[in-house]
């Protein structure tokens, strides 16, 4: 008996000398925790591939829908990266592709392949949080938001959660005055995520409604961005996601805007 | 203005539509299972789109008709894409009012592969581009449409198809295109069947009175064409070497005796550099065009050389605004041969020639609604032209839109003044599948 006990106290006491430096990491501050859920969310292996169907719904409710396939690499976790978007519906803009090299020191670079016009045009993008494609995602939700604009304050932290307010350094810049994220704790991915307007009031929401574990990674494979002041809402769906595939950087050059590499390509 | 026969003329293009806009359920699903076939039996992916477009000129005094344009078309794009390379078919079927005919109009035939891992080839009928010009060109000598630019086609008409082989190298110093054309393709110049033009023999503008013919240049042996550009993105920095030699892609010249226009000889050595400037896009482009048949400058009936440039600047204003400006300049290399031998009573080109460009495009009601207005004014000239639009995407396989072409000259002969009366408006609707 007594055997026993020791046993458990020797059991015990490992576990708590265990458990010393995880509660130690639980002290991570907001900047921490930001920087981590950054990288989860948006720099998962070295490269991937997606194909994304968004739903687009306006304040009448009527919809829109657009396919396209993004392929991603990056130059290192939390550094620069490279986008590729092949557009395949609505057939307008099909066959369209759109490039983006993203710089965490300045402005991005972005192209639009026009193939009827077998155009490579250059496109001026200062603006981040204009609308992606007509979506209710801008640009910066695509590929992340600079993480030395906002000032990170962890505000809570509850069994399952860490909730960051995040406010921007120069308000001027951005139609927020802040946003507050929740943030699993396990995994580190950013889950749901509310802005305030300039007056304090909620207008808009993005919350990731599946998360699944592919290849290692937990991954978003539904989210949905709310526009309350319009009432417009869209939702993104992801399949065929697939990580470390070997993506080479010329991908991401003017030679395959013009001829559509076949990482693009999955069944239909 | 708008005569009875013309509105008799929209109505028959509507007519033919009509099986269109009544699409039901049935047909959307019919399609949409040819679609699926194409695609599940023979890899082949089948899009296009079917559009009407009918446009008037709103202040006509020459002989041509009050209908700009008034045309039905359906445009068929087939792709199929194989291991080893990809097939293309493009091919526009087209009722035209106006012209009286319906044709084909193949866009597009080419195969797509790639030799080397380091080497791509295009084959046959393709639509080519290079250069930095927003709706300007320098070292892009690739055929355009101007008749189409002109009366409201939309704009991937502006660009006519080439019959060409395009290969590509990709090295790490720099990239290289080649591109070689057996037989020249010259661009769809204004001749006065659809709108009219400063006619230098009349002395007058003129239109369907006098249609101003050329001499085709299409011999295997004589009539190739070649262009090339060298090409690097140095850290966001684009750079380009651009070389041609072949021919003026309008008819600059004229055969005093056939009493036709003829495309001389040009070869044209160019570079351009375009980066991200002040948080928007900055480019800078030059070309010499040194006119072969006329290396002196002292022959009349043929173009002089000419050094060409042009500066742009592109940013975003606000939230979905965009606005570009761009200066662009030609500047004739031997005037003085060519004011000494100018014949009397032609009317005499400055020395030099500039124009502005203005463009801004606003987007609305998400996206779908943009607003677009493109100006060119030229100071040396005097003379402008305001193409304006505006398109809505009603659902993602409908969309309308309706625009102008405002062409504003304090001269009759000037590059833009002479086509003041093809001033239009024009309207458009389109179904994509």
């Amino acid at each position: 008996m007594k055997r026993t006990i020791s046993l458990t106290a020797v059991l015990l006491s490992a576990l708590l000398f265990l458990a010393a430096p995880l509660m130690a990491s639980e002290t991570l501050t907001g900047d921490e925790i930001v920087t981590r859920a950054n990288n989860a969310a948006y720099y998962a292996g070295n490269d991937g591939r997606s194909n994304v169907t968004m739903t687009i719904t306006d304040s009448q409710k009527r919809t829109r829908n657009n396919e396209f396939a993004i392929l991603r690499r990056d130059s290192a976790d939390g550094g620069d990266q490279q986008f590729y978007v092949y557009f395949e519906r609505p057939s307008d803009i099909r066959k369209m592709a759109f490039m983006v090299h993203k710089h965490i020191d300045r402005d991005d670079d972005r192209w639009l392949y026009l193939p009827s016009l077998d155009l490579v045009k250059r496109i001026a993008a200062s603006d981040k949080r204009t609308s992606f494609v007509g979506s209710n995602f801008f640009y910066e939700d695509v590929s992340g938001r600079g993480l030395d604009e906002d000032v990170h304050e962890l505000i809570e932290t509850t069994d399952s959660q860490y909730v960051v307010k995040n406010t921007p350094k120069d308000l001027a810049s951005v139609e927020f005055s802040s946003y507050t994220v929740r943030i699993d704790r396990k995994t580190f991915m950013p889950v749901y995520a509310e802005y305030l307007d300039k007056n304090g009031v909620k207008y808009r929401e993005v919350e990731a409604l599946t998360i699944e574990n592919i290849d290692g990674h937990p991954t978003v494979t539904k989210s949905r961005v709310r526009d309350l002041a319009s009432g417009g809402e869209t939702v993104s769906e992801f399949k065929d996601i697939k990580y470390d595939i070997g993506l080479k950087e010329d991908i991401f050059t003017e030679r395959y805007l013009r001829r559509p590499p076949r990482e693009v390509r999955s069944r239909r | 203005m708008l005569t009875f026969k013309n509105i008799i003329a929209v109505i028959i293009v509507s007519c033919a539509l009509l099986p269109l806009p009544v699409t039901s359920q049935a047909a959307e699903s019919k399609l949409r299972n040819l679609q699926d076939w194409l695609y599940d039996n023979h890899q082949t992916e089948l899009n296009g789109f079917v559009e009407m477009r009918a446009g008037v000129r709103t202040n006509r005094e020459l002989d041509e008709k009050d209908l700009s344009i008034g045309e039905a078309r359906l445009q068929l794009d087939l792709s199929k894409v194989m291991d080893w390379g990809t097939l293309k078919l493009k091919t526009d079927l087209v009722g035209d009012t106006v012209d009286e005919t319906a044709i084909a109009d193949l866009r597009e035939l080419n195969l797509l592969f790639s030799p080397l891992d380091n080497m791509d080839v295009k084959v046959g009928r393709q639509v080519l581009t290079w250069g930095t010009g927003d709706l300007l060109f320098i070292n892009d000598l690739f055929p355009k449409d101007w008749v189409s630019f002109f009366i409201g086609r939309d704009d991937e008409y502006l660009k006519a198809p080439s019959d060409a082989i395009k290969t590509s190298l990709f090295f790490d110093t720099a990239n290289i295109d080649f591109v070689y054309m057996p037989t020249f393709n010259n661009s769809n110049y204004i001749d006065g069947s659809r709108l009219s033009y400063w006619n230098p023999i009349l002395g007058r503008n003129a239109g369907r009175d006098f249609v101003f013919d050329d001499n085709q240049r299409n011999s295997f042996d004589e009539d190739d064409s070649a262009a090339m550009r060298i090409s690097k993105n140095i850290s966001g920095v684009e750079y380009a070497l651009y070389g041609y030699y072949g021919f003026w892609s309008t008819p600059k010249g004229l055969d005093p005796v056939a009493m036709r226009l003829t495309y001389p000889g040009l070869a044209v050595y160019g570079g351009s550099v375009r980066a991200t400037l002040l948080g928007g896009i900055g480019n800078f482009e030059f070309g010499y065009y040194d006119s072969l048949d006329d290396q002196d400058g002292d022959n009349p009936l043929l173009p002089n050389s000419e050094f060409r440039a042009m500066t742009g600047f592109e940013r975003e204003l606000g939230q979905n605004l965009t606005g570009s400006v761009q200066y662009y300049m030609e500047w004739k290399q031997d005037y003085d041969e060519y004011e000494t031998f100018l014949p009397a009573g032609m009317k005499k080109d400055d020395e030099y020639r500039s124009l502005l460009t203005l463009r801004i495009t606003k987007l609305l009601k998400n996206q779908t609604l943009r607003l677009s207005a493109f100006a060119y004014y030229s100071p040396t000239d005097n003379d402008s032209y305001l193409r304006a639009k505006a398109h809505y995407k009603v659902t993602d396989q409908w969309a309308v839109e309706a625009g102008g072409n405002i062409f504003l000259g304090a001269d009759d002969h000037t590059f833009f003044g002479q086509f003041e009366d093809n001033t239009n408006i024009f309207a458009g609707l389109r179904r994509s599948f």
